[in-house]
């Protein structure tokens, strides 16, 4: 009987490593062999490290590749703008929500993971003309002529990323008693603004900035929508720059891909720290302890 | 009253409070007076209503109708963060990003006092609940019992005009809910505040407030001292519910019945003819009996229950009558074994049978 659970147990353990060894390869190989390619002489096969010198020049990028760095710092624009009006956006009403009419909350979670059944083809042929018409409307009115703006396109980015913000601030606010929370600081005399800024946020910190990550990774790697809407953010500049320097593009990719397995991997470093289970909290902890 | 302090205390008065939740009355016309100083527990089965005072109180809850006055000021449509009452919750509700310390500052800090006043006002604060070694923990770092003195802390330091708790010991183990109840009301005793406290363990509202309130489908049955409450409930669920009530029928003549064969003085309000006695079970008397004419019950089942006794029995009428005895007692009496029982006269309540 023993025998046949050792055997069993070998077996799943082979089972295992064989399921680990292919995932790693499905994700690794591709990676491997884009670093192969940029670190490759296309003459000579040789092995250089020349494309890779390029990408970290600054200022040579900024002559040589100038669509490079318009599309990487419009992104990076884009971001920002994309992280603030979702945090602006739902913080303050899924925290409304939980303390005012939680029989809502459903429905406010189909609505946020409703993007996630939308193809960027139909929100962009949806949110076009909406926008458009916006923007004529801005323009009689207040004279602000602001068609071009990345504001529409970081409106339609908040679009995507909010099924993903919402589930990480779902998550933030379902691990404390807000209500609780927000009774106390209010008896204690604390305004809502004050409720929100000095009670809720402060103890939805993993929470936000998991939010915030997860926007940041989805825009700089979105290609879909600012192609349709003829906009220049990193992954079009990326692709426009494959036809003429395919080595200095798949650098490029690779890159905006470690950053944001980085970025994805600092979440892990950020969230919970108060409960003392993250790396970050034990790393504190461990700090705490040695002696000084 | 017993002995409540007046001085850092206000009236509060809440008139003909009304609210419906979905068509179920949650408070029916409630009407409450508490004295400056005074310590009020209300107390009630869940969905009695009296929460919903408590936060209709707090400004949490907005009645449907009715007034609310603090030290003769209509507070009724006033928002919670201006109402200046301290809250202690059921929950535990400790700011889990702010130290023990900063949290009883926060208060403070609202009120725009400068850190040296908050800090000196917090460390006494802290002191008054026994956790000044205490006030660089943060809530996770704390036990429950901890975390509601922190609290309690936290909403004595703003000065409040009233003190709110809402059931603040519910979460907490018997013991440390023993001592927190005694610190709790020492602690109010000490600085004067009006206290509500809301709480559905009538052995706690008994031991600690100058009055208790009965509370039943959104009324106030009966306000009384504990003492007056237990021993002349004016309603049968007030009888029901505060204590054990032995329920004998019997017939009532004018301001007495008869009851296992004795006479028992009847309180104000009882109802006369053929009525159902709500007898205490330390009204009643046991003793052994050797001849079968004395009985007039069988015991069912003795305990012991530390500090007395607790003994069962069936009257020959087959009625249940609970007798309480001493601890040394409970031997002598064996299931099966023949007892007399008769009233030793304590006034008692008779409803209509």
């Amino acid at each position: 009987m023993s025998g046949r659970s050792a055997s069993l147990a070998r077996r799943q353990r082979r089972f295992r490593w064989v399921v680990i060894t292919l995932v790693v390869a499905f994700f690794v190989l591709p990676l491997l062999g884009a670093l192969e390619f940029t670190t490759r002489e296309l003459r000579t096969g040789a092995r250089t490290g020349a494309t890779w010198a390029t990408l970290v020049d600054v200022n040579k990028v900024s002559t040589d590749y100038p669509a490079l760095k318009e599309g990487f710092l419009y992104s990076i624009g884009l971001s920002l703008i994309t992280v603030l009006i979702m945090l602006a956006l739902l913080v303050p009403t899924m925290t409304w929500v939980r303390l005012r009419v939680p029989g809502m909350s459903r429905t406010i979670e189909f609505i946020c993971l409703l993007p996630l059944t939308v193809p960027a083809i139909v929100l962009v042929v949806g949110l076009a003309p909406v926008y458009s018409w916006l923007s004529a409307w801005l323009t009689y009115f207040f004279g602000a002529d602001i068609g071009e703006s990345t504001l529409w396109l970081g409106l339609a980015y908040v679009v995507l990323v909010l099924p993903y913000a919402y589930r990480a601030l779902d998550a933030g606010l379902r691990s404390i008693d807000v209500r609780t929370l927000s009774e106390a600081a209010r008896s204690l005399g604390a305004s809502w603004a004050t409720v929100m800024w000095r009670v809720v946020l402060p103890n939805l910190r993993g929470a936000v900035l998991s939010s915030a990550f997860l926007a940041v990774a989805l825009v700089l790697g979105e290609f879909t929508i600012a192609s349709l809407f003829s906009r220049n953010n990193l992954q079009v500049a990326m692709f426009l720059l494959g036809k003429s320097d395919a080595q200095i593009s798949v650098a490029v990719g690779l890159a905006s891909l470690v950053f944001a397995f980085l970025v994805l991997f600092a979440m892990s470093f950020v969230g919970n720290t108060r409960s003392g289970t993250s790396p970050l909290s034990r790393w504190r902890g461990r700090l705490r302890k040695e002696p000084s | 009253m017993t002995g409540h302090s007046t001085e850092a205390g206000v009236a509060v008065q809440l008139t003909d409070l009304r609210r419906t939740y979905s068509g179920v009355n949650a408070l029916d016309g409630m009407t409450l007076h508490i004295e400056p100083g005074e310590f009020v527990a209300l107390l009630g089965p869940s969905g009695c209503g009296k929460t919903t005072a408590l936060r209709c109180l707090a400004g949490l809850e907005d009645p449907d109708s009715g007034t609310i006055t603090v030290a003769g000021k209509d507070i009724t449509a006033i928002p919670t963060n201006k109402r200046d009452m301290g809250m202690v919750f059921q929950a535990y509700s400790l700011f889990p990003h702010l130290t023990a310390r900063q949290n009883v500052e926060f208060g403070l800090e609202l009120r725009g006092q400068d850190k040296a006043r908050r800090r000196a006002r917090a460390g006494d604060m802290l002191d008054l609940v026994g956790l000044s070694a205490h006030a660089d923990k943060f809530a996770h770092q704390m036990s429950g019992g901890q975390q509601q003195r922190v609290a309690l802390a936290r909403a004595l330091a703003i000065e409040p005009q009233v003190l709110l708790l809402d059931e603040p010991l519910s979460a907490l183990d018997a013991k440390v809910r023993t001592q927190l109840r005694d610190e709790i009301r020492r602690i109010q005793l000490e600085v004067g505040t009006t206290t509500l406290f809301v709480t559905h363990d009538q052995e706690e509202a008994l031991a600690v407030a100058d009055r208790v309130g009965v509370m039943s489908v959104g009324r106030l049955e009966q306000i009384a001292p504990p003492a007056e409450l237990y021993s002349a409930p004016r309603t049968p669920f007030v009888a029901d519910f505060v204590g054990t009530t032995n329920r004998v029928a019997s017939r009532a003549n004018g301001a007495t019945a008869d009851v296992l064969g004795g006479p028992v003085p009847l309180l104000e309000g009882s109802a006369q003819g053929d009525v159902v006695v709500l007898l205490r079970p330390e009204s009643v008397r046991i003793t052994p009996v050797v001849d079968e004419e004395s009985a007039n019950a069988t015991v069912v089942s003795a305990s012991f229950l530390g500090g007395h006794g607790r003994v069962v029995t069936r009257t020959d009428a087959d009625e249940q009558v609970v007798v309480q005895v001493g601890n040394t007692e409970v031997t002598m009496y064996a299931a099966g074994s023949r007892v007399r029982l008769s009233p030793r006269g304590d006034a008692a309540l008779a409803v209509a049978r």
